[in-house]
C-alpha cells in the first residue's frame, strides 16, 4: 500500500513538473510575475470613455502603448494623490530608461469631477497623466472590466467619500492586464515591475 | 536610487526647521499639507502629536477656514481604500506619539472651492484637545514631489 502511495506521489509530482515545463516556457513574463491573482489575464475588457478634453476614447485607441491605469476621484485627499504621485514618479524613472508608458487616471466620481477639474488634477501630477471620465454606466463598465470595486453613496452631502480599489493595472498594448501595482509599492518597485514586463515582451 | 529614496523619506519625517508647537504636555511637530491642483475641492493635512504627560488626551476637532474640516483615517478592505471620519477624534496616550501621515490618519479639508493649497502658503487652524484645550497652529504647504525622492526641479507639481 505504502509503495503505491509513494509511486502515486512521484507520478503526481512528475506530472506537475511536466506541466510546469510545458506551461511556464510559454509565459514570456514568468520572471516578472509578482502576483498570484486568479483571472488577472482576463481583466481589461473593452470600454468607451471620455478624455479630460471631452474626446471619446476606446480601449483599442488608448492601449497602443503600455499604460498604468488607476481608478479614483479628485476629491480624495490622501490615497489617490499618493498613488497617482507614485505612478507619476515611476513613469519618470521609466522615461529616463527610455521606456514610454502612458499613465491613466479614471474618475469614479463623474458628478463632481468635471472635465476642467479632471484636467487640472491630472496636470498637477504629470504632463502625460490622462484623465478619463464618462457617464456613470460607462465608468461602471470600465471598472467592471478591470475588477475595480467602488461605492459612490447616494446622498445630498456634497462632501461624500468614495470607497474604491487602489490597484494600479499594468496594461500592455492590446489591453492585456499583466500585473498590478499595490498600494505599498514605491515608485522604484512600480518602475521595476513595469520595466520587467516591457523588456520581456516580444 | 533606493538609498536616495530612503534618505528623502528620512528627511520628510524629520522636521527640517523649527516648526513645532506646544500646549501643556502636548507637542505638535511639523504640521504640513501637500499642495493641490488649482480646482481641487479637498486636501489632506499631516503632523505628529506627542503626549509627554501621564494622562491620555484627545484631539477632538480641527477648526479652519474651510466649509468642513474633519479628522479621518484610512482603512483597507482587501484592495479597497475607505476614508473613515473619526467623530470622536484621536486619542494621544500618555508617552505616545501619534502620527498623522500619508496613507493613515489625516486632517481632511473639504470645500477648498477656489482656495487651493499652494506651495509655500500656510493654513492656520485651531487644534481642539479635550484636556489641553485649544492650540493655534499653521500647516505649511509643501510640494508633493518630495515623497518620490525626486529632484523638485525635475518633477514640478506646479501647473
Amino acid at each position: 500500500m505504502r509503495i503505491y502511495e509513494i509511486a502515486g506521489a512521484a507520478f503526481l509530482a512528475g506530472g506537475l513538473v511536466a506541466a510546469g515545463l510545458t506551461i511556464l516556457p510559454s509565459d514570456p513574463y514568468r520572471d516578472c510575475r509578482t502576483e498570484r491573482i486568479a483571472g488577472l489575464d482576463e481583466l481589461g475588457g473593452p470600454f468607451a470613455l471620455m478624455t479630460e478634453t471631452g474626446a471619446l476614447i476606446t480601449d483599442a485607441k488608448l492601449f497602443e502603448r503600455p499604460a498604468l491605469v488607476y481608478f479614483g476621484y479628485t476629491f480624495c485627499p490622501d490615497i489617490c494623490p499618493l498613488d497617482n504621485g507614485r505612478n507619476a514618479v515611476a513613469v519618470d524613472i521609466l522615461a529616463e530608461q527610455g521606456v514610454d508608458v502612458q499613465p491613466v487616471f479614471v474618475s469614479l466620481d463623474p458628478k463632481r469631477d468635471t472635465l476642467e477639474r479632471l484636467a487640472d488634477y491630472t496636470d498637477a501630477f504629470h504632463d502625460d497623466l490622462l484623465g478619463l471620465t464618462g457617464r456613470p454606466d460607462q465608468i461602471a463598465g470600465a471598472a467592471k472590466a478591470y475588477g475595480v470595486l467602488y461605492d459612490v453613496p447616494e446622498t445630498d452631502d456634497e462632501f461624500y467619500l468614495v470607497d474604491h480599489s487602489t490597484h494600479t493595472y499594468i496594461v500592455m498594448p492590446g489591453n492585456r492586464v499583466v500585473d498590478i501595482i499595490r498600494r505599498e509599492d514605491g515608485p522604484e518597485d512600480a518602475a521595476r515591475k513595469v520595466g520587467c514586463y516591457l523588456s520581456n515582451s516580444a | 536610487m533606493r538609498f536616495a529614496l530612503l534618505a528623502a523619506l528620512a528627511l520628510l519625517t524629520t522636521p527640517v526647521s523649527a516648526h513645532d508647537y506646544k500646549i501643556g504636555d502636548l507637542s505638535v511637530d511639523h504640521p504640513f499639507a501637500y499642495e493641490t491642483a488649482k480646482t481641487a475641492m479637498a486636501g489632506g493635512g499631516y503632523m505628529e502629536i506627542t503626549n509627554t504627560g501621564d494622562v491620555a488626551d484627545r484631539l477632538i476637532a480641527v477648526e479652519g477656514d474651510y466649509p468642513r474640516v474633519e479628522i479621518h483615517t484610512m482603512e483597507m478592505d482587501g484592495d479597497v481604500a475607505k476614508m473613515v471620519h473619526l467623530p470622536d477624534g484621536l486619542e494621544i496616550g500618555p508617552g505616545e506619539t501619534v502620527s498623522l501621515a500619508p496613507g493613515g490618519f489625516h486632517v481632511m479639508f473639504m470645500g477648498l472651492n477656489g482656495r487651493p493649497f499652494v506651495d509655500g502658503d500656510t493654513i492656520p487652524v485651531t487644534l481642539v484637545f479635550e484636556n489641553a484645550g485649544r492650540l493655534e497652529i499653521e500647516f505649511s504647504v509643501e510640494p508633493r514631489a518630495a515623497e518620490g525622492g525626486m529632484d523638485h526641479s525635475k518633477h514640478n507639481m506646479n501647473n
